[in-house]
């Protein structure tokens, strides 16, 4: 009980003191993953919208295919993004192995299907509501997909939120293709799987801290923004 | 922006519609003209809301055809509006939602806003503008959808019960912005199941019961003097409204 309390205690200070090495590992973190949920909701969103109203041989087989990649192991993607970027690999000539671009690449991959899939189900719902309505303007399948991102933009951040708490939590994919390197690509997941493991536990602990509350910090600006836009738009 | 040849008359031929196994229009073969206000009388599931929609071009009829006097092409500006029993509006201001159709139609950007503006103000909701359109309530909400259809400044006028959920007063202001689209020159076509209004607004009726058209005369004659059986049992009520 002692070693914990210890180890909360100089967890604490690490956080109140903003330890250097503490703060550059947080930044790192949130660069990449928001890196990764911007990249990964520009491109979700659309293809999300575009099967919802779309009209397609295959459709749904990709919206099954779609919901399956929700569930992507992070260690895998990591695998495939290793073997894609590994000096052997195809795109090995790039040399971005070990780097936070490889972090941000696979970091997409992993959560662009889970902001696609939640996307399309808030569309399509949507679709059911405004279809008429929207035909009878005379708006394209194309706009329509655009005014619906649009208009529901609030509930899709849930959709974003989703795939941000994925990219803040996973470490399987960072640690294969980011390599956990000191000041270069270690970030909070990585830190504290290997801190843990050499039984330093308050740089752990602080770091799982500041994790965790970072994500409350912003699933409750998200709410809180959902509910303004609520009451005035209804 | 008015195209010079008319979309009317609109004239069905021979349509039916088919949902599954169960016929919801059964060859119905009409001329709708320009001018008269044309009201659709009938009761419940006799297929008026499929009849309106065939016309508008949201649904495909399964046999027949349905042609408009000058076709409408996809990609160009819609000549026809409708205004739905429960309207649909964006998450965006009054004002916004207008000028969203008038955008889809190809207003010019600067032309928006004042169209916008005007088509509020014939409905009576200019101190609105900028509510969200979703907050208004559902009077509200049904001058705002006559008042985005009538910015268009379409043709034809589809109507869908739209004072079905209204209390009179709304029903009242919904009927006066109806007189004054109709004033104007837009071809009016509309359902409702309120015979005082379809008195008070129909030059000429359609009854339709079981998908058929079974009776098409001038307001007057089809209150006073009814050609059939069904429509005699229809004005006494003795249909089953369920």
């Amino acid at each position: 009980m002692g070693v914990i309390l210890d180890a909360l205690r100089n967890a604490f200070g690490l956080i109140v003191t903003l330890d250097p090495d503490m703060l550059a590992i947080v930044w790192l973190s949130l660069q990449v993953s928001l890196s990764a949920v911007a990249l990964g909701t520009l491109l979700g969103l659309p293809l999300g919208a575009a099967i919802a109203v779309g009209r397609f041989p295959g459709r749904r087989a990709s919206i099954v295919v779609l919901n399956a990649l929700m569930g992507l192991p992070p260690v895998v993607v990591g695998l495939i993004v290793y073997l894609l970027l590994s000096r052997a690999g195809p795109l090995g000539e790039l040399g971005l192995l070990f780097t936070p671009t490889a972090m941000v690449i696979a970091q997409t991959i992993l959560i662009m299907p889970i902001i696609a899939a939640l996307g399309r189900q808030a569309v399509e719902d949507a679709w059911r509501e405004y279809r008429e309505q929207l035909r009878s303007l005379g708006v394209s399948r194309l706009a329509a997909a655009l005014t619906l991102i649009w208009d529901i933009r609030f509930s899709l951040l849930t959709a974003v939120l989703a795939g941000l708490g994925r990219a803040c939590a996973e470490v399987g994919a960072v640690m294969i293709v980011g390599g956990n390197i000191a000041g270069v690509t270690r970030v909070m997941t990585t830190t504290i799987a290997l801190e843990t493991s050499k039984g330093d536990l308050p740089l752990a602990l602080s770091l799982g801290i500041v994790l965790v509350t970072i994500v409350l910090i912003l699933n409750a600006g998200a709410y809180s923004v959902k509910e303004v836009a609520q009451r005035r738009y209804g | 922006m008015r195209a010079p040849t008319s979309l009317l008359p609109l004239r069905l031929v021979d349509v039916s519609f088919d949902a599954g196994t169960k016929r919801i229009v059964d060859r119905v073969s009409l001329v709708l003209e320009a001018g008269p206000r044309t009201m659709i009388l009938g009761p419940n599931g006799a297929g008026k809301s499929v009849l309106m929609r065939l016309c508008h071009g949201l649904l495909r009829p399964t046999a027949g055809h349905i042609e408009w006097a000058t076709p409408e092409r996809s990609g160009e500006r819609r000549r026809q509006a409708m205004v739905f029993q429960r309207p649909v509006m964006l998450r965006r201001s009054a004002l916004a939602n207008v000028e969203y159709a008038l955008k889809v139609a190809g207003v010019p950007w600067d032309e928006r806003e004042p169209r916008a503006r005007n088509a509020l103000e014939s409905v009576g909701l200019s101190d609105l503008a900028n509510r969200g359109a979703r907050v208004l309530s559902g009077g509200e909400q049904q001058r705002l959808a006559l008042a985005r259809a009538w910015a268009l400044r379409p043709e034809v006028l589809f109507l869908d019960e739209p004072t079905a959920s209204l209390d009179p007063g709304a029903s009242a202001e919904v009927e006066r912005t109806i007189e004054t689209i109709h004033a104007a020159g837009t071809k009016i076509v509309m359902i409702t199941h309120n015979l005082g209004q379809a008195r008070r607004l129909g030059d000429e009726i359609l009854f339709l019961n079981e998908g058929r058209l079974v009776e098409r005369a001038p307001a007057d004659r089809f209150f006073n003097r009814p050609a059939s059986a069904e429509t005699e049992a229809f004005l006494k009520g003795e249909l089953p409204w369920t």
